[in-house]
């Protein structure tokens, strides 16, 4: 319908539909122009005409933090910002060469990559629908690179199917869809399903079994050329007098079960892991590093917040220099806390008991991620794979290879290993030196060059970071109809922002939005005060 | 976490009937994760639960350690754990930055565990049973007035 209409512009129009139907009109007519329906994002905040001299306390300086007080100080407020660690950041994070990480035990481990090299040991893709993300890399000026995904001829290794031996991603997919079609090409050509479908969908649904899973003549699925267009040769086709190739030959339906193939079909079809996927050039951080450029000045450093209070008058946040000792008192109009809720659910904090129940009732699971310098891209000379991840049922779970620097020479980093829940824990307690010795133990199972090209390694085990003790917060339906609104609603002075006051838990676009969602309400409330 | 206990979930259910139905966390979606289910499987024994998961924020000596709050708390030495109810609600529903393991561990593994921690690094012999656990896991966790324990 509204291809007919030429004359209004779109923003035009959809100003028109907001003003007669309210916001849930406007975003379902976006929608159907194609805008919204991929990302809640609508462009920055626009706040502005801040009362002379208000002022906002942002505590945390990570993703949610900065964003807040950037978008704070350009409306006009007096910003200042409260951070424990000695970096900014938070879990936007990059580890080079020099870097240190010391965990809850002591443990100190120093980076020993060579330069240009690097791990991201928390967020490391941006999907592209992550909208809020990527403005502010452009309006930032971050430079994005694609991040590799799927990756065809990674590995997928499982102790428990073909012997151990990792197969390739490709030749595990092509057979998985042709045993399954052979298998629906049996039942449809037996009757088994006359009932169910229609004559007509039968035979389109056979001619799509025939060629989604390159069924023979016979509607089997066995070894041949057609296949093997798919799921690669034995030999390859070449020019000149050899050129012609050879098939490979399928693997048995049981083989395939064994290896669950499902599952990883079924995680690159999710939503969040889609092509096209992006990474900052140079690493994560580099958007961190971009907010910081703005609201550097604003930050005060090791600066651990140790009690928050507020009154009708103003908001304070008490806080210890976690390097000298000397303490102290912040006060503001207002307050945004991103403070992660697992440290935040031990600082007493003046709120309502809801509120207090709601930052007690998220818990944070675990993850650990592991990089692993090696001293030449052995797997894109050797195994022809270039970027995009292997998976193994080992704790580590996966070996994720570089996105870029395809072909060059010298030293490359690996991210050794990333597992979540059990893997997780069990990494995790051990000592940095013993999870390495794990990462190449596991790692070798795939690629048996792995302790001769090792130069040096890191961990970061989540559960183990002082300042956030876990990954990030898991909530469930429960804690959610429970909770959630709780944790977002204005307190008096103090709102709450961060990964964990948003339905995109656990990405850097719930940070973000959670912290534009944060700052429009707060403007709001300023106003009116 | 829960997506990697899913298979054993279902015989869970089925061994104990008190579960089916009852209160384990939903399973968490769409979150930056690795993307493949590990077939590595929580022990049996106490002891090599601790190791396995509990360490991973408490330390090996279950001392805990520094953090931008108050820390991870001590297990050894520490009062609260007389309280079995207590104990179990905490590692079964999780609390504060604490995860939930209820869908992870089985009934049986959470006894076995907290029994070792309770004895182990505590003064408290007695046991925890199944029937303890199962109590617990099926009910309300229960509220501490106090923030003492973090
Ligand atoms: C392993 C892992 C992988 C991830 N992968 C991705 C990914 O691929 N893509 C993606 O977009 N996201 C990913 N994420 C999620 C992303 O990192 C987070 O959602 C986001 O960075 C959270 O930002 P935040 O501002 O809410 O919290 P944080 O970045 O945690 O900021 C909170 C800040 O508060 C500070 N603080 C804590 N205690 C105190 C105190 N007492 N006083 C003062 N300050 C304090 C902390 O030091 C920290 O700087 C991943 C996270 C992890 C851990």
């Amino acid at each position: 319908m509204f291809d007919d209409l030429t004359a209004p512009s779109r923003r035009s129009l959809l100003a028109m539909i907001g003003r007669a139907g309210g916001s849930l009109a406007m975003y379902q007519a976006m929608t159907s122009l194609g805008h919204a329906a991929d990302s809640q994002f609508s462009g920055p905040p626009k706040l502005s005409g801040a009362r002379p001299g208000a002022s906002v306390l942002v505590l945390g300086a990570g993703i949610a933090g900065l964003l807040s007080a950037y978008e704070l100080m350009k409306a006009g407020y007096k910003v200042q910002i409260l951070e424990f660690q000695g970096r900014t950041g938070g879990r936007n994070w990059t580890l080079r060469g020099g870097d240190t990480v010391t965990e809850i035990g002591g443990a100190t481990q120093t980076v020993g990559f060579a330069p240009g090299n690097y791990l991201n040991p928390g967020p490391w893709r941006l999907p592209y629908h992550h909208q809020t993300m990527l403005h502010y890399c452009d309006e930032l000026g971050v430079e994005l690179e694609p991040f590799v995904q799927l990756n065809n001829n990674a590995f997928i290794h499982s102790a428990k199917a073909f012997g151990g031996k990792p197969q390739r991603h490709r030749e595990l997919v092509v057979d998985f869809n042709g045993h399954v079609s052979e298998l629906m090409a049996k039942a449809l050509n037996q009757g088994a399903l006359d009932q169910q479908i229609s004559k007509e969908d039968k035979e389109k649904l056979l001619v799509a079994m025939r060629e989604w899973g390159v069924l023979d003549k016979s509607d089997r699925y066995t070894s041949s050329i057609h296949v093997a267009d798919r799921r690669g040769y034995d030999r390859a086709p070449g020019g000149g007098v050899g050129g012609a190739p050879i098939a490979s030959s399928v693997n048995g339906l049981s083989d395939v079960l064994d290896s669950k193939v499902w599952n990883l079909i079924g995680f690159y079809l999710e939503y969040v892991m889609q092509q096209t996927m992006f990474q900052p050039k140079g690493g994560m951080g580099r958007i961190g590093d971009a907010f910081v450029k703005k609201v550097g000045h604003l930050i005060r450093l090791n600066t651990r917040v140790t009690r928050i209070t507020q009154d009708d008058k103003g908001v304070a946040a008490e806080w210890t220099d976690a390097k000298t000792g000397q303490t102290g008192t912040a006060r503001a109009d207002f307050m945004v806390c991103t403070i992660p809720a697992s440290i935040l659910a031990q600082i007493p904090i003046q709120v309502s008991a809801a509120k207090q129940a709601a930052i007690k009732a998220l818990p944070y699971n675990s993850s650990v991620k592991i990089g692993l310098e090696m001293k030449s891209r052995f797997w894109e000379k050797k195994y022809h794979i270039y970027g995009g991840h292997s998976f193994t049922d080992q704790a580590i779970n996966l070996i994720s290879y570089p996105s870029m620097g395809f072909f060059s020479k010298g030293p490359a980093v690996l991210l050794g290993g990333y597992p979540f829940g059990l893997g997780a824990y069990m990494l995790s307690g051990m000592t940095p030196e013993k999870r390495i010795e794990e990462a190449l133990r596991q790692g070798s199972v795939l690629h048996e060059e792995y302790r001769d090209e090792f130069l040096k390694g890191v961990s970061v085990a989540w559960s183990r970071q002082p300042w956030i003790m876990g990954c990030c917060a898991e909530w469930t339906e429960q804690t959610r109809a429970a909770h959630y609104q709780n944790l977002a609603s204005i307190d008096g002075r103090i709102v709450l922002a961060g990964e964990h006051v948003s339905y995109y838990g656990c990405w850097q676009e719930g940070a973000a939005t959670s912290a534009i969602d944060a700052v429009t309400r707060l403007h709001q409330r300023a106003l009116a005060a | 976490m829960s997506l990697t206990a899913a298979p054993r979930l279902i015989l869970l259910a089925a061994a104990v009937v008190a579960f089916a139905g009852g209160t384990r966390p939903a399973a968490v979606s769409a979150q930056d994760k690795p993307g493949n289910k590990a077939a590595v499987e929580p022990a049996s024994a106490g002891r090599e639960l601790y190791e396995q998961i509990c360490q991973a924020c408490h330390m090996p000596d279950a001392k805990g350690g520094m953090g931008a709050g108050t820390g991870v708390p001590a297990l050894a030495g520490n009062a609260h754990l007389a309280d079995k109810t207590f104990v179990i609600a905490r590692v079964w529903h999780g609390y504060g930055g604490m995860p939930r393991f209820g869908a992870l561990l089985s009934p049986e593994q959470v006894a076995a565990v907290t029994t070792y921690v309770r004895s182990h690094f505590n003064a408290y012999p007695d046991p925890v049973t199944v029937e303890e656990v199962a109590k617990v896991a099926d009910g309300a966790p229960p509220q501490v007035a106090c923030n003492c324990t973090h």
